[in-house]
C-alpha cells in the first residue's frame, strides 16, 4: 500500500488518515468551551480523572502570557508541548518588539507548528485542539487551532465529546453584545448539558480575560464555586 | 578618524504637540570631498513613522533596506502598520543583533502613536550604533551632533504646532551645519502630522 512508507500520506480518496484520527482524538477528549463577550473572553474545561487523582495538582486552563490564556481538548501531554512552544513564541516576540503578541499571530504560529506535523517525516499530528483567549489591539479574541493546522476566530465554540450538543446550545444562547459575566454563566450552562456526574469546583476549570485589566486569569476554586451557585 | 565621520551628516528630530519633525542635510561626501548634494537620509516606514540614518553611507543604504524588509514583513504577518513606539524597539533589537559586527549607523526615529480620540503621542528616539535607545524631546545625530545639541536646547519649546516645529528644526539644523564642514549643501525637513507628511527642501549655504 502507498501509505506504508509514511504516516502522513494521502489516500486515493484525498484524505490524510492521521489527521482525521487526530481530530477523532480531540472529539474523544473532555469538553472545553470558549465564549467571546463584548468586554472579554471566557474559556472553560472539564477535568475528568479518577477520584484518586489529586485535582489540584494540575491545571487544564493555563496562561501563555499575561494577556493570553488557553485550554484544549484531546491528549494532555501533547497540550504541554504545544503550550511550551506558545510561551516561547510570546517571549521571543516581546523581546523583539517590547509589545504584546496579538492572539491572531500566536494562533497563526501554533497553526504553522500543527501543520508542519501533518507533513514532516517521522512525526505524527498533535492530538489536541487548542482554544486561545486573549485581548489585543483588536479587542477580545477567541481562536481555535486544530491538529490539521486550520485556525479560526470564534464568537463561541465547543470541543470534545459533547461538542455537537454544546455547539447547538451555544448557537441558541449566543448574542453579539454579551457581557463577560453573562458569558461565564452561559459557559457553565453549556458545560452542564451532558456533564457526567455532578459539576463542582474541582472537576471544572475556568479562565477569563476582560478588557478592563487585560490580564488572563484562571479562576480560583472559590470563584468557580460562587459562579456555580449563581448558575443554579 | 572614526569611521562614523567618514561621510558627514547632520540630523535632527523634535517633538511638537500632536506632531513631530525630522530633518537631515543632503550632502554625500568622502571626508572633505563632496560626491553628491542629493542624498536621501530620511526614510518612510508608514504614514505615522519616519526614520533617519546618520553615519557610514554604505551602511545607511544597507540598513535602511533591512529595516524596510522588517517593517514590510511585520505588515504582512500582522495585517497592520507597525506603531512608531514598536518600531523604535525593532530598531534597537535589530542593531543589537549585529553587536559584534555592527552597522556604523546612528538612527533617529520620529513618529506618532495613536492614543485614540484624535490625540497622538509624539515619539522620538535615537540610538548608538549597537542599539542603545534614548528617548527625549529632541534627538541629534551625525557629524554635527555636538553642535546640534546646543542649538536644539535653545530652540526647543514645549507643545509647538507644525509651523513652529518646522521653524525650530530648520533653524537648529542651519545653525549647526554652519559649524560643520562635513555636513550641509542642502537639507530636507519632514513634519509629520496626523493628517499629512509635510516635506520641505530648505535653502542652505552652498560652501
Amino acid at each position: 500500500m502507498s501509505t506504508d512508507f509514511s504516516l502522513t500520506t494521502f489516500t486515493e480518496q484525498g484524505i490524510l488518515p492521521q489527521v482525521v484520527y487526530s481530530l477523532k482524538a480531540v472529539d474523544n477528549g473532555d469538553n472545553s468551551i470558549g465564549i467571546k463577550a463584548k468586554n472579554g473572553v471566557v474559556i472553560a474545561t472539564e477535568k475528568s480523572s479518577t477520584i484518586l487523582v489529586d485535582e489540584d495538582s494540575y491545571h487544564k486552563v493555563q496562561n501563555i502570557s499575561d494577556t493570553i490564556g488557553c485550554t484544549y481538548a484531546g491528549i494532555g501531554p501533547d497540550y504541554y508541548s504545544v503550550i511550551k512552544k506558545a510561551r516561547k513564541d510570546c517571549l521571543k516576540y516581546e523581546q523583539i518588539y517590547r509589545d504584546k503578541i496579538s492572539v491572531y499571530l500566536l494562533a497563526k504560529n501554533l497553526a504553522e507548528l500543527m501543520q508542519e506535523y501533518t507533513q514532516a517525516g517521522g512525526r505524527r499530528p498533535f492530538g489536541v485542539s487548542m482554544l486561545l483567549a486573549g485581548i489585543d489591539h483588536d479587542g477580545p479574541r477567541l481562536y481555535q487551532v486544530e491538529p490539521s493546522g486550520a485556525f479560526h476566530s470564534y464568537k463561541a465554540t465547543a470541543l470534545g465529546k459533547n461538542s455537537p450538543n454544546a455547539e447547538n446550545f451555544l448557537e441558541k444562547r449566543y448574542e453579539d453584545d454579551l457581557e463577560l459575566e453573562d458569558a461565564i454563566q452561559i459557559a457553565l450552562l453549556t458545560m452542564k448539558e451532558g456533564f457526567e456526574g455532578e459539576m463542582n469546583e474541582t472537576n471544572i476549570e475556568i479562565g477569563v480575560v476582560s478588557t478592563e485589566d487585560k490580564n488572563f486569569r484562571v479562576l480560583t476554586q472559590q470563584e468557580v464555586k460562587d459562579y456555580l451557585k449563581e448558575a443554579e | 578618524m572614526s569611521i562614523m565621520d567618514y561621510n558627514g551628516s547632520a540630523m535632527v528630530a523634535m517633538k511638537g504637540k500632536n506632531c513631530v519633525a525630522i530633518a537631515a542635510d543632503t550632502r554625500l561626501s568622502q571626508q572633505l570631498c563632496t560626491i553628491s548634494q542629493n542624498m536621501q537620509k530620511v526614510f518612510k516606514v508608514n504614514d505615522r513613522c519616519l526614520f533617519g540614518l546618520a553615519g557610514l553611507a554604505t551602511d545607511v543604504a544597507t540598513y535602511s533596506k533591512e529595516l524596510k524588509m522588517k517593517t514590510n514583513m511585520y505588515k504582512l504577518t500582522e495585517n497592520r502598520d507597525i506603531k512608531a513606539s514598536t518600531f523604535t524597539d525593532l530598531v534597537a533589537t535589530s542593531l543589537y543583533e549585529k553587536r559584534f559586527g555592527p552597522y556604523f549607523v546612528v538612527p533617529v526615529v520620529a513618529g506618532l502613536d495613536d492614543k485614540g480620540d484624535g490625540e497622538y503621542e509624539p515619539v522620538i528616539a535615537s540610538y548608538d550604533y549597537i542599539g542603545c535607545k534614548e528617548q527625549s524631546y529632541f534627538a541629534c545625530a551625525g557629524t554635527s551632533q555636538s553642535f546640534l545639541y546646543g542649538v536644539c536646547e535653545s530652540f526647543y519649546k514645549e507643545d509647538m504646532n507644525p509651523d513652529e516645529l518646522f521653524e525650530a528644526v530648520s533653524q537648529s539644523l542651519l545653525a549647526a551645519m554652519d559649524r560643520d564642514s562635513l555636513a550641509g549643501w542642502g537639507a530636507t525637513v519632514y513634519v509629520l502630522t496626523p493628517t499629512e507628511i509635510i516635506v520641505k527642501n530648505i535653502k542652505t549655504r552652498q560652501d
